[in-house]
Formats: C-alpha cells, structure tokens, sequence
C-alpha cells in the first residue's frame, strides 16, 4: 500500500460502489488534482465517467452481489493497483417499502447487496489490506439500521447487518494496522434517496464526506453525520418501541 | 479468510511499528540480524527492505508496511582511539554506548541530537544536527569513512567527495545498509557545561539575542513559548567547561541521566491547560537561572531523556514534530508560521529555535543555513492538517524546506520544490539500489525513490 499520512489522508483510494454521490462525494475529498489515484468500481464502468477525480482515474467492473466474483475481483485489483491505502464500501440498494411488502424479492436484493455483497466485500478488503500492512476501510452503515422503523426496516435490517460486522471487524483488524470506519449517516440527499420526503437531521453528500476525513484524521471507528445523530439515536434506543412506532406515524 | 489475528511470515516476526510520533503505524515483518553474515542473508532474501535503529524518528522513515524492516540494534560496538579520538562505531550502537566509552577517555560527540537514544546509523541516514550547527554542522560533516551493504549484496567502503557518500548521508536508509561509520570526536576536559540564559520578550528578539551569542559560544539554542501571546523566549548558549572552571578529572565511568519511565497506558495529558501551566513554569524558572551556570552534559543536551518514552504523554493519539528550515532573511516567515500555529485550536506544547550554519555535502541533508523551528503538537485535530500544508507553501515560498526525519504528514508536492538535490540524489539511489528494493513508508508517501 502506499502509505496513509498523520491525518489518514490517501493516496490511492478504490471506491466500491462507483456511481454513488456519498461515495464520489469522499472520494472528491480524499484526492484531488494535486495528487491521488482513484479506482471506480461499479457495474456499469462507462456510467462512471465524468469528472475526474485525482491525478489518475481508473474505472472497474464490480458487482456487489455476484457474490462468487468478490475473490477475484479483489485478487486482481489489488495485484494490479499494489498501492490502494483506502477502501470505501459505498454500494447499496434502497426500495420503498410499500414495494417490498408487495415484492419479497427487493428485500432479498437489499439484503444481498446492503449486508451479505457488502459483507463479503468488506472481509475481501480487510485480509488484502491486513497481508499489505495496513490500511482503512470506510464502511457506510445508516442511523436505519439501529431502530426498525415502519417507513424502511428491510434496509435497516441490512444496513444492521453490515453495522454489526463492522464492529466486529474493527476490533480483530485494528491489531494489524487496518483501520475501519463506520459511517451512520442520516437522511442524506442523493439519487439514492430522489422523491422521498426529507427526514429531520438531513445533510449532503458533501457534509458526509468532510465529515468521513475528519473522522479518519481523528482515527474514530464510528462516525455520526450530523454529529448531533448519536445522541439523538441515543436517546431513541431508549424509549420503548411502542412509542417509537407512534412518533413513526 | 480471517481465521488467524496476524500472518506469520515464514522467518522473522509481523509487528505493528510507529514511529515516535506514534502515528500512523503499519504491519512488517521484522528480522533482527546478529552480525554482517546475518545481514547479507537478510539482504539476499529479495525482499522490500529498510533499516531500523531505535525508533526515534517521529515520522514514518524506518516503516515499511507489508515489507522487511531490519532491526540493526543486534550490530553493535565501539571502537575508540583516546589518542586520536577516532571512534569507529557499528551501525546500531547507541550514541549513548559510544558516550559511555568516550566520555571518561575526554572525547563527546561531534554533533549530538537531542536524544542519545539513537543508533550512529540512523543518525547518519537523516545526517542529524544539535546545538553547534551553526559552528560545527551536521553529523555528515564528521563523517570520515562509513561503510554500507548494497542490495546486490556487496559491502563498499565510502569516502567524502564521492557520490554513494553524498547521496547516503541524510538519505533516510535508502541507498543501502549501513554496517559501521568512522567519525573523529570533540575533545572535552570535563563532563560539564558552562551554560548561559538569557530570557527574552518575544520571538524577534529571541532571534536576535540568538544571533548574538553565536558568535561567543559553540552551542545555543532558543526555546520559545507558543502559548504565550508575545512568544517569549529562553536563549541558552553553551561552552563546554574547562578544568579551569569546574576542577577535577574526568569520570572513571559515565552514565546518562536515571529514566524515569512512563506505562504504556499513560492518557494522553498534553492539552491547553497543560501546556501552558508548563510553560509558565518554564519561563519562570528559566528566568531564575538567567546568567551563568554549570550544568551536566545530560542536563543540556538531552533533557528530555531523563523521562524514557515520554511519547506516551501524548496518548494513544500520537503526536508529531513540525520542524523546518528557512534561509537567512526569511525571519518573517518564522514569526508568520509561528503565528499560524499560535491560533490553532491544538497546543504547541514544545517549540525549539535554532540558528543554523553551512549545509553538509548530503544530497538531501535538511539544514542550510538559516533559521530552524521544532514544535511539538499531539495529532487528533483534522484542521491541523489542513494548517500544516499552508505552513510548507510559505516554507517552500521561502526556500526552505520540511525535515523527513521528522516527517508524517508532508505532500509529495512539496518535496522537489525543498529538496532541490532530488535528481541527482535519485540518480545516484538508482546506481546503488538498481531494483528499487529499498524503500520505506516516507520514500513511498513523498516518492522520494522510482
């Protein structure tokens, strides 16, 4: 890997999960025309195209839930691009739940993509690093994923999933100098979130990804976007979940 | 998959190495060889490669994440001629191990950094400076022989004048091995200092008063208050003693200073509050102390030591030394920089000034002469960062240039700019090292190899 300095910042970033605003959005912040390489990968390589981001952009082929892909994948990019310091497992999947109730498939695919693609991606990720001597890892969870809530618990569940092996991770890998961040953001405006109506505590792409790079300078495990989300989750894992379905509407 | 917490090369041990600024750490496999057979089978084994010696560089120069880092501290001994006062030393002695045999002979160091704890080769490889700069310049220009094992595995013999010389002194490791250096020595009557102080208002005039006693004594240094509005200052400029004015002989043995030695889950307690509760103290009671005074060669030039890893005191989140140098008629720039860092939210919790003379022949030695600043700052504060890239643009504005021993945050923008000697040292590198196997986590962040 090519070192990560003080202040984690990189010089070789792969974002998994190419087309995603929150994911462009850090990657943006991470490298810019200065210096920096990165590595796009999505399921649609030529969609990724547009502004350059670094010095050097290369676009990949990945898809988070051809499960059985994830091994090689992983083995080649990280022989073809030995220097990558960074790891953003930004993909994910969101349906509206009226859809899911009607079609049980969207909530296989959210659990594939959300938990077990980004699982698997995530421990492919965390061994190539560990054998390269560290690295990080940023893992984009959501505040869905820590209370079911009426309007999106099947994501939640998913993004549950990925939070929790997350956690888990951090700890058994931060011996071997791979560092992971959990991101938990709020409602965040994205195409990912288009035509849903804004939840309290709402931010951009933009504020999750300074809010990415501080955390990584401050070597955080957790980071909430906004900040004032942990203790307003907090507070909400308190209370019973009979009132949380009554202030759900 | 992730069944093991760590992979187990096949010979020597994976660890989690920092630098003493404690951030960032990396994984490597680390082998400990005992004598120069050992280190040619190290060398042999093809793998990316970099000496380690103690650990005192604050940055990530002796760190090579997923590769070999060589422990030197096994290769070790001291040679010394009391007549002559030439000392030959193995790459991993200690410059306490070579003081403790050339004191009690009359001999001290030609050029000592602010620690003993360091190994002569590690010294050599970042061509360390002290409190003489300004008179006696760098280590490298002590240097009479030193000899280095090449990564074709041959040992070769290098002299002053040639170009494996220049290009491996303050080469960070990077041009090969280094197995044992020649250096000649100070001759000293006894082991005291004959130490002046003089107390100063703000950070002009500590400069000036700087300036003036360099010219009467062969050691000075200024250290300033950063948590002070006015940045007032301590000039401390030093003889060594003679017989005349501290009787008696030498020492039949000499030793460092006692370590008083903190856990490794000391918090971290450098914060505001701290700092400037210390600096108060500091000021007052170098202001007590102002005139003449004798102190020990500990007590002056390795104050710090006395507190082993006292690294630790900055917690978990590790710390880092911003230190730079700017020619001759850029005092502003030290007095803009130190204002920048003044209205940091992060404490300066040491802040160190020093004149500095002629630059040694090193291709990427740090000094020139000018003016150079050491602050110590803990890390956790993003914007500190941020702080410290405008810092360098005005640093490399005015000639100068970031010290890589010291370095973990520097972008690879700057390095051409400061180090003006890069092609040529990068040339001679290439000669020396032609598979490009030598490299370390600093070569690979700045790009310093190809």
């Amino acid at each position: 890997m090519s070192p990560i300095d003080a202040f984690g910042r990189p010089q070789t970033v792969l974002l998994l999960g190419a087309t995603s605003d929150i994911g462009r959005a850090i990657v943006a912040r991470m490298v810019d025309a200065k210096g920096g390489t990165a590595i796009l990968a999505g399921r649609d390589p030529k969609r990724h195209q547009g502004k350059p981001l670094g010095t050097e952009t290369h676009h990949l082929y990945f898809d988070a839930a051809d499960f059985s892909s994830h091994e090689k994948f992983f083995s080649e990019t990280f022989t073809e691009y030995p220097r990558i310091d960074t790891v953003i497992l930004a993909f994910g999947v969101l349906h509206n739940q009226d859809e899911v109730d009607d079609y049980p498939e969207l909530a296989v695919e959210m659990a594939n993509v959300n938990h077990v693609g980004a699982g698997s991606a995530l421990l492919q990720a965390a061994n190539r690093l560990r054998h390269r001597g560290g690295g990080q890892i940023v893992v984009l969870s959501s505040v869905a994923g820590l209370r079911p809530r009426q309007s999106n618990y099947v994501y939640g569940a998913s993004k549950a999933g990925i939070d929790f092996l997350a956690r888990g991770l951090s700890r058994s890998v931060a011996a071997a100098d791979v560092h992971i961040l959990l991101v938990r953001p709020g409602f965040v405006h994205s195409k990912m979130t288009a035509g849903m109506v804004p939840r309290p505590f709402s931010v951009t792409p933009e504020t999750v990804a300074k809010a990415v790079v501080d955390a990584l300078a401050r070597r955080d495990r957790v980071v909430w976007v906004p900040s004032a989300l942990r203790w307003v989750m907090g507070a909400v894992r308190l209370l019973p979940q009979s009132i949380v379905d009554r202030l759900d509407g | 998959m992730l069944t093991s917490s760590r992979p187990v090369p096949s010979t020597g041990e994976w660890h989690s190495l920092s630098g003493w600024g404690r951030k960032p750490s990396t994984s490597s496999r680390v082998v400990r060889p005992h004598d120069l057979a050992d280190l040619s089978n190290v060398i042999a084994d093809g793998t990316d490669q970099i000496a380690r010696g103690l650990g005192r560089s604050y940055g990530d120069a002796a760190q090579l994440a997923g590769g070999t880092v060589v422990d030197m501290t096994a290769i070790r001994g001291v040679d010394l001629d009391p007549e002559s006062g030439v000392v030959t030393a193995m790459a991993g002695t200690s410059l306490n191990e070579i003081l403790e045999v050339s004191v009690p002979q009359g001999w001290f160091l030609p050029v000592t950094p602010g620690t003993r704890h360091v190994t002569i080769g590690g010294a050599i490889a970042a061509d360390v400076h002290g409190k003489n700069h300004h008179r006696d310049g760098s280590l490298g220009n002590h240097v009479e022989s030193l000899q280095m094992i090449i990564s074709d595995g041959h040992l070769v013999d290098l002299r002053p004048g040639s170009d494996p010389f220049a290009s491996t002194l303050g080469g960070m490791g990077l041009t090969g091995l280094i197995t044992n250096a020649t250096l000649r020595l100070t001759p000293i009557e006894t082991t005291a200092m004959s130490v002046h102080t003089t107390a100063m208002p703000d950070l002009a005039t500590t400069m000036e008063e700087l300036f003036e006693s360099d010219a009467h004594y062969r050691y000075s240094v200024a250290w300033a208050d950063l948590s002070h509005r006015k940045v007032r200052g301590l000039v401390m400029a030093a003889n060594h003693a003679t017989v005349d004015e501290v009787p008696g002989p030498l020492p039949a043995r000499y030793r460092g200073d006692g370590l008083i030695s903190l856990p490794d889950w000391c918090p971290g307690v450098v914060n505001h509050f701290t700092v400037d509760m210390f600096n108060r103290m500091w000021y007052a009671l170098g202001r007590r102390r102002t005139g003449r005074r004798i102190e020990s060669l500990g007590s002056f030039f390795y104050p710090l030591d006395r507190i082993g890893v006292w690294n630790r005191l900055y917690g978990e989140m590790g710390f880092l030394q911003y230190q730079f140098v700017v020619p001759l008629g850029h005092e502003d720039t030290v007095l803009e920089i130190a204002g920048m860092l003044m209205r940091m939210p992060t404490p300066v919790s040491l802040a160190v000034l020093k004149r500095m003379g002629e630059a040694s022949p090193g291709y990427l030695t740090f000094p020139m002469p000018g003016w150079t600043l050491a602050v110590d700052m803990p890390l956790g504060d993003p914007d500190l960062g941020r702080t410290l890239d405008e810092c360098d643009s005005k640093v490399a504005a005015a000639g100068g240039r970031i010290y890589l021993a010291k370095d973990s945050r520097l972008r690879r923008e700057f390095v051409e700019e400061m180090y003006p000697n890069l092609s040529t040292w990068r040339r001679a590198q290439a000669r020396l090292d032609p598979e490009g196997r030598l490299r370390s986590n600093l070569s690979l962040r700045l790009g310093l190899t190809h």
